[in-house]
């Protein structure tokens, strides 16, 4: 059982190791507390979304599942967003679109047909959790790194603003890309260069369209 | 018209979708290794942006809006692109094979395609008066990711071949590519307004 949340946290990050919701993890890392407001949502709909598609997985067709799962998660979704605009308004502006595109998100829909669809309601929630608390870490790393070098602030409090000159480029979208390579290295080298096999399409294990993706990829000629 | 021709060229070059705004970052990792396939799925991407906004944005302005049901609007988006792709997946199959076989195989992808719902929001958030305007829009946000996905296919398939460590092999290098190509589209930042 504590397995099951933990794994997410270290062992499966779902956005260092799976790679997953690449897309928020690039977007709204340019500060530490952007990661806190932007985990949390996610958290949320991931705990919810896990345990309601737990409950439903035998009543829900095999063949409709993937609609299914998506109208479900869009529905937490729009539950957190008014949430999110009746109390967090500071919350709503940075995350701007960011926050209905949480819907989209493949480590949400990932999990719902990795795990939850096969497992009971208490397990599907732990996962649900250890994930979002994965994702939010994650997040909240990057964010930290992008705004210390790229603001000299942390979490909005001047660090080195005032002594080094900050390197705006950081929280500029191409920081984005490379911290979140060099994250996702640091990862790989830390697990003992675990990644032995080639990331043919990356972080695929666990993303839904792993399948197709991959087929698109070998449709394409050579190789 | 120079307005419309502005918001074309800003959505390709310096708002460009994926390297600027970070919307369908999944495929622009995932399918961009070899060119041909990168192709397909630019135009696939582009062609469903479009008839998703042709679609979405009249359903906001005439159905949602005047109903005092925008709350919905996640909900309904998602559920209309995602079945607007099986339709158009079917009906290429039946009636136009060749183009079927030659973007079939990239439609199921694009449901989860977070540029494609994230065009259909912003379209309707901001340019809420002009549908001329939102459908150029999402024409640029695909040219936009064309572009990048060929771009971007033609540098993986040099790094593909450098010496790099161990650990940075696959994804890590992948993404410090991305950021240069991100960085040269930072120069376009300022055009079209």
């Amino acid at each position: 059982m504590i397995k099951t949340f933990t794994n997410g946290i270290l062992r499966e990050n779902p956005t260092l190791r799976l790679v997953l919701g690449t897309c928020p993890t690039l977007a709204i890392t340019t500060a530490a507390l952007n990661g806190v407001g932007m985990g949390i949502a996610a958290t949320l709909v991931l705990v919810c979304s896990n345990a309601a598609i737990s409950l439903l997985r035998k009543v829900i067709p095999e063949q409709v599942r993937i609609p299914a799962y998506i109208t479900i998660i869009a529905g937490f979704v729009t539950v957190v967003q008014m949430l999110v605009k009746a109390y967090a308004q500071s919350i709503d502006e940075t995350l701007g679109i960011y926050l209905p595109l949480i819907v989209v998100n493949c480590i949400i829909l990932g999990r719902a047909e990795m795990f939850a669809s096969k497992n009971p309601v208490l397990p599907s929630v732990l996962d649900g959790l250890g994930m979002g608390i994965g994702f939010t870490a994650a997040l909240v790393t990057m964010g930290a790194i992008r705004e210390l070098i790229g603001a000299g602030t942390l979490f909005g409090i001047t660090v080195t603003a005032g002594s080094i000159e900050p390197m705006v480029l950081f929280i500029l979208p191409p920081g984005g890309f490379f911290v979140f390579g060099m994250l996702i290295a640091l990862a790989n080298k830390l697990s003992g260069g675990g990644n032995k096999k080639e990331f043919g399409c990356m972080g695929c294990a666990g993303c839904p369209s792993a399948k197709t993706c991959s087929e698109a990829n070998g449709g394409g000629g050579n190789e | 018209m120079s307005n419309i021709l502005a918001i074309l060229v800003s959505a390709i070059l310096s708002d460009n979708y994926v390297l600027a705004k970070f919307l369908g970052i999944c495929p622009f990792l995932g399918v961009s290794k070899k060119l041909d396939s990168a192709v397909g799925m630019s135009v696939a991407v582009t062609f469903v942006m479009l008839i998703a906004t042709a679609a979405t944005w009249p359903i906001q302005m005439y159905l949602l809006n005047p109903n005092g049901l925008d709350y919905l609007q996640t909900i309904v988006f998602i559920l209309v692109i995602a079945s607007l792709v099986q339709l158009v997946e079917t009906f290429l199959k039946k009636f136009i094979p060749p183009l079927h076989k030659a973007l079939g195989i990239y439609l199921p992808l694009i449901t989860t395609n977070c540029a494609v719902l994230g065009v259909a929001i912003l379209n309707v958030e901001e340019y809420p008066d002009n549908f001329l305007a939102a459908l150029v829009n999402s024409l640029g946000a695909g040219m936009g990711f064309l572009l990048a996905m060929v771009i971007f296919a033609g540098i993986r398939s040099k790094v593909e071949r450098a010496n790099v460590p161990d650990f940075l092999k696959g994804l890590p290098v992948t993404l410090v590519s991305a950021a240069i190509t991100s960085l040269a589209f930072m120069g376009f930042q300022g055009m079209g307004g």
